[in-house]
């Protein structure tokens, strides 16, 4: 579905991502993991449209979409949750919703709501309320079903487990594991590593803008060395929300 | 007690059009994070369409609407002539550019057309006044006061129950993320630039009604009581700008009516210290605006 070669993306002289080369396949997780710095916000950025790439190339199903803007990416079928959710909070639940269904034809835009409620209960027992008295965990539910109402064919995520309890933490892995069994295609970065090599199919590691490694979750998972020299060593706690990068 | 109620009604007429202004220049600052000098530039254009319509023998029945619509029009146009190509630059470019845009206008006004002051007649009905209780009123001030809030609820409806204005709200505290959801950036900032221009040329038929005139310079001081009454109510809040106008237009009315005969031509002076004042105690304006985000 999504093929990204040789992306590069700089910051005046700074290169944030140096030839990336990434794929993603239809109904597939994949989740981009690594320490602070690596470029991953970067990655999702560039490809969402939000950055112009300085080199390489996107190709969506095939088609050459390298440094479209974001509305035209969206209307391709590729959602961003962003970095922090960034909900509008001047706008109540409902209204965020709505403006995630921009793009989509009014007339199926309630069916979509319906079906945001039946997936995010607690959205629906809150829908006048101002998206600024919301929780952390109901705020990163709101991100992501403002994002899915665009009925995104890939939806990609940056960091949705950042700053919340770790009860909140399981929540959302909870939901990411339930999209994935419904068929979705996601493109997640996250530092909760351990977590993330359990939910997604495959994963690759970015240190310093460079793919440094890749594979399915168990392969990676297995790697000491990768996790102590590329993500910041392993947790061994039970909950197993360790592996923090 | 009569004279403050004749005060308080003129003063909230007056602060009827500083609003429409006001409100105008914060819809665009909430998108773009430009502060508008050009925005009485709208006037300006709309003031000289006025005339040309009044000398070919129109009536002011026809000539409101054709000022709000050159405003419109003219809006639209500034921002694709100008303000589009410098969309990404600093705030500072941005502030430069508007500042150029009103020279520009004003100069091309003043060489191609005249320096000299284009009259026309003022509605009969706008000197005309009416009894209440002891009590005069302006028929000026009635009907401004009441287009002005019927505007300001149209707007509120177009604000709240319109994807536009969804789109609109939600590019005003965060961009990039309404970019993220669909929201075309094209668009909305055509779209907020054609509102503000429909909110400056309602003002417009009143400013232009009271003045019965215009000059090259006429858009200077209704953009400044605009961009200070933006400034009053909380730069970024369109409930703010709204409230900055009616306080200007208050303070300007009951101020001049108190001052002694002697200082009354410090009027605007006092206006000006008094909105210090407030700045110091309150630099954000009357409403806090929490997100300042470029647009």
């Amino acid at each position: 579905m999504l093929e990204v070669e040789r992306l590069t993306t700089r910051y005046g002289s700074i290169s944030a991502l140096r030839s990336v080369s990434i794929s993603v396949g239809a109904g597939e997780v994949i989740g981009i993991i690594g320490s602070n710095g690596a470029g991953k916000t970067t990655l999702l950025n560039t490809v969402a449209g939000l950055l112009k790439p300085a080199g390489g190339r996107v190709e969506l199903d095939g088609s050459d979409v390298t440094g479209w803007t974001p509305d035209r990416m969206l209307q391709a079928g590729v959602a961003l949750v962003p970095e922090h959710r960034r909900i509008f909070t001047d706008l109540t639940v409902a209204e965020n919703l709505r403006i995630g269904g921009v793009t989509v034809p009014t007339r199926e835009r309630s069916s979509l709501l319906d079906e945001m409620v039946e997936l995010f209960p607690v959205l629906g027992a809150r829908h006048q309320t101002s998206a600024g008295y919301l929780s952390g965990g109901e705020a990163q539910q709101l991100a992501i079903a403002r994002a899915l109402m665009s009925k995104p064919r890939l939806l990609m995520m940056d960091e949705p487990s950042l700053g919340l309890a770790p009860v909140l933490v399981e929540v959302v892995f909870d939901l990411l594991a339930t999209l994935r069994d419904r068929g979705r295609t996601l493109l997640v970065v996250e530092q909760n590593a351990t977590r993330m090599l359990e939910v997604a199919d495959r994963a690759y590691v970015l240190r310093s803008g460079e793919v440094v490694a890749s594979g399915t979750g168990p392969e990676l998972a297995a790697s000491e060395n990768l996790f102590d020299t590329f993500v910041g060593g392993r947790d061994s706690s039970s909950n197993g929300q360790g592996a923090q990068a | 007690m009569t004279e403050l109620v004749q005060n308080i009604a003129d003063g909230l007429g007056r602060g009827s059009i500083y609003a429409l202004l006001a409100l105008g220049v914060a819809v665009v600052f909430g998108v773009m994070h430009l502060l508008n000098f050009a925005h009485g530039e709208l006037i300006t254009v709309s003031g000289y369409a006025a005339y040309w319509a009044f000398i070919t023998g129109w009536s002011w029945y026809l000539i409101a609407p054709l000022v709000v619509v050159v405003a419109i029009a003219t809006s639209i146009a500034i921002e694709q002539v100008a303000f589009r190509w410098v969309r990404n630059a600093p705030d500072f470019t941005l502030l430069l550019t508007s500042f150029g845009v009103h020279f520009l206008i004003e100069a091309a006004f003043f060489m191609y057309v005249s320096a000299a002051v284009r009259s026309f007649d003022r509605p009969d009905w706008i000197t005309k006044t009416f009894d209440v209780g002891g009590i005069n009123f302006e028929v000026f001030d009635v009907v401004v006061i009441a287009v002005t809030l019927v505007t300001l609820g149209l707007t509120t409806l177009l604000l709240q129950r319109t994807m536009f204005g969804l789109s609109l709200r939600a590019a005003a505290e965060d961009f990039d993320t309404a970019r993220l959801m669909g929201v075309r950036s094209d668009r909305v900032i055509r779209g907020a630039f054609a509102l503000s221009g429909a909110l400056a040329g309602i003002a417009a038929i009143f400013w232009l009604m009271r003045a019965g005139q215009t000059t090259p310079g006429a858009g200077l001081t209704p953009m400044l009581k605009g961009v200070l009454a933006a400034l009053i109510g909380g730069l970024g809040s369109l409930r703010g700008a709204v409230m900055g106008g009616f306080a200007l237009g208050l303070a300007e009315v009951l101020l001049r009516s108190r001052l002694p005969d002697s200082i009354a031509g410090l009027t605007d002076g006092v206006v000006f210290a008094l909105i210090a004042l407030l700045f110091i105690f309150r630099p954000q304006g009357f409403v806090t605006v929490a997100h300042a985000e470029r647009v």
